[in-house]
């Protein structure tokens, strides 16, 4: 089967979260980007599907020129082709646009199955998946924890609330999966080597403005009270046993 | 102006304990947001010959006999249209609602302003259809909303990004807002006064094609669900250092009546399963208590934890993030303190 990825090159964020002096993006001067963990997972998630039914698996992202960076970690991992879908650099796709380019790519191929991560780590749109499927006229099955394919056909299941959720669907489908869904592994050295000499088609992209229109982003109001210290090491054991109490967590 | 609230309930069996089914906590959150947009907008002065319909509409798909009504109407619900819906399809209901905007711009009574659902996986996954269906933007996760802003009836927002530690503000110019309310932001109110409620039945046009993405559903085991509704949570990060070391945790974890729950770090090393972690990509919590042992910080794990109502934090540096978003903090050893704490409880004389 051949697998179609999608990715999206994220900022790296550690202990904090700081904005450039505009307040239009993340400031990533001290950090750097990573691929969006649930589309990690989508990548995993692809190799083992290839490597179990055969066929291949392609990577596409919508990013800067910089993100060739995140498809070539993608052909470590064992994706065989990646797509850049180029983009300017100060450039924000929204959702609609973003799934309108995703498309051009994905309908270019046969694929049997496209993958994507159920929402970006860092805008959160939860729709690109299904804007996605709409265009291409396929099922689509989201936040997906375990996923088997069998002939032309899939199970999706995921959870919710209590529920455990089964889609069937025929193929060709799209997928956003769940971080869970699988443990990816880490590249291999000679992945590593040849993702480092693999061609990356370059298609550049600009984007049409949407209805949804960010104006700034802003870090919400933290707590603001520095922790008390209850003391250092097991000498602070019983100061610890009084605000358990304290807090009515002990019975 | 009229806006569409798209509702959940917890049935007996999905919630504990209560025999009738119920609004779900994240729908209320929702009817209280779309309450926010419902009276006449004072921007645009309404048209003489427009009548003045405004309320909050409720789109349920369930049995009309299991509608908790009189929950929607203390909301401000005055219309209640209920499809029928054997499980949960996310393209037909969105179609479902397709068809009631469609139906509601003819009529004109009932102008369509903005069609709203939780900010959870059926909330997102059936606005997100209905964006895709009409074409129209979806703004997710929104915290406030007011009309405003944009060129002509444009919505000012502010919506959440990584998962709530940001958060954007926004212009919505659409001709219909789909919006989903995030779980955790707006704090569920009802109305001033119970609205007067109009129950519509409704059996949607659907082809197969729109019934071929459909859940089969059985009732999932403990799992996940434990670790999002418990009292208190025991959280393990890099500092617990392997598998093994769990055991103190998990100890301590039954000793307080709570269950473990852990950093991405420690799913990564395959040191516990992804169903115990805590972050913007595993579980967000909302305990009493979280004692967050051997957890630095990182702002992905922060993401699941700040709905935590008391945070404890130990660790071996007092510089780590965690510290400065606690409540408490133990400078030391998680291996020394954790067992020095289960001995000192243990021997708590009882009562």
């Amino acid at each position: 089967m051949d697998i179609l990825v999608c990715v999206k090159r994220v900022p790296t964020v550690g202990g904090a979260i700081t904005l450039t002096a505009e307040g239009q993006a993340v400031d990533t001067r001290m950090s750097g980007f990573t691929i969006s963990p649930h589309e990690e997972c989508a990548v995993e998630e692809a190799v083992r599907l290839v490597s179990a039914h055969g066929g291949s698996v392609t990577v596409v992202t919508l990013g800067p020129a910089s993100a060739e960076e995140q498809l070539r970690a993608c052909l470590a991992l064992g994706a065989s082709k990646a797509v850049l879908l180029e983009r300017a650099a100060e450039e924000e796709f929204g959702p609609i646009a973003t799934a309108a380019a995703l498309a051009s790519v994905a309908s270019a191929g046969a694929y049997d199955l496209v993958l994507l991560g159920n929402e970006a780590s860092d805008t959160g749109d939860y729709q690109v998946g299904i804007r996605l499927a709409h265009r291409l006229g396929r099922p689509v099955a989201t936040g997906i924890k375990e996923l088997t394919v069998t002939g032309e056909r899939l199970e999706a299941r995921r959870e919710y609330r209590g529920v455990a959720e089964t889609f069937r669907l025929p193929l060709p489908a799209v997928i956003t999966v769940r971080e869970g869904i699988n443990l990816p592994r880490y590249p291999s050295l000679p992945g590593r080597l040849r993702a480092k000499r693999a061609v990356i088609e370059r298609v550049p992209v600009t984007c049409e403005p949407e209805g949804l229109r960010m104006r700034t982003l802003r870090v919400p109001a933290a707590i603001g009270h520095p922790a008390t210290v209850l003391g250092h090491g097991v000498d602070a054991v019983p100061e610890l046993v009084r605000v358990l109490g304290a807090l009515g967590v002990l019975s | 102006m009229t806006v569409f609230c798209l509702i959940e309930l917890d049935r007996p069996g999905n919630a504990e304990g209560q025999a009738a089914p119920t609004v779900a906590d994240a729908s209320l959150r929702a009817l209280t947001l779309s309450r926010e947009l419902t009276p006449p907008v004072p921007s645009a002065p309404p048209l003489p010959s427009a009548p003045q319909a405004a309320g909050v509409a409720a789109v349920v798909f369930a049995d009309v006999a299991e509608v908790p009504l009189a929950e929607l109407a203390a909301y401000g619900v005055t219309d209640v249209y209920v499809a029928t819906s054997d499980s949960y399809a996310p393209l037909a209901w969105a179609r479902a609602l397709a068809e009631l905007m469609a139906a509601a711009t003819r009529s004109r009574d009932h102008d369509i302003h903005a069609v709203i659902a939780a900010g959870t996986d059926h909330g997102n996954e059936v606005l997100a259809h209905l964006g895709a269906i009409t074409g129209l933007p979806m703004a997710a996760h929104c915290v406030s909303v007011s009309a405003g802003g944009g060129a002509r009836g444009g919505l000012d927002l502010v919506r959440q990004r990584w998962a709530g530690l940001l958060l954007e503000e926004a212009v919505l110019d659409a001709p219909v807002a789909l919006l989903t309310v995030a779980t955790d932001a707006v704090s569920p109110a009802p109305a001033g006064e119970p609205a007067k409620v109009t129950v519509h039945a409704i059996t949607p046009l659907l082809d197969d094609g729109d019934l071929l993405i459909r859940a089969d559903e059985e009732p999932a085991g403990a799992g996940g669900a434990s670790l999002a509704t418990a009292r208190v949570v025991v959280g393990g990060g890099r500092g617990v250092g392997s598998a093994e070391a769990f055991a103190p945790l998990e100890e301590l974890a039954q000793l307080l009546g709570g269950v473990v729950g852990v950093s991405r770090v420690v799913t990564s090393e395959g040191w516990r399963p992804h169903t115990q972690q805590v972050g913007q990509t595993g579980t967000r919590i909302t305990p009493d208590l979280y004692l967050a042992c051997g957890i630095s910080g990182a702002i992905q794990h922060i993401a699941g934890c700040s709905g935590a109502r008391h945070i404890i934090a130990i660790n071996t540096d007092p510089s780590a993030p965690m510290m400065s978003r606690a409540d408490y903090a133990l400078i030391g050893d998680l291996h020394a303190v954790i067992p020095a704490l289960i001995a000192a409880l243990r021997d708590r004389p009882a009562g």
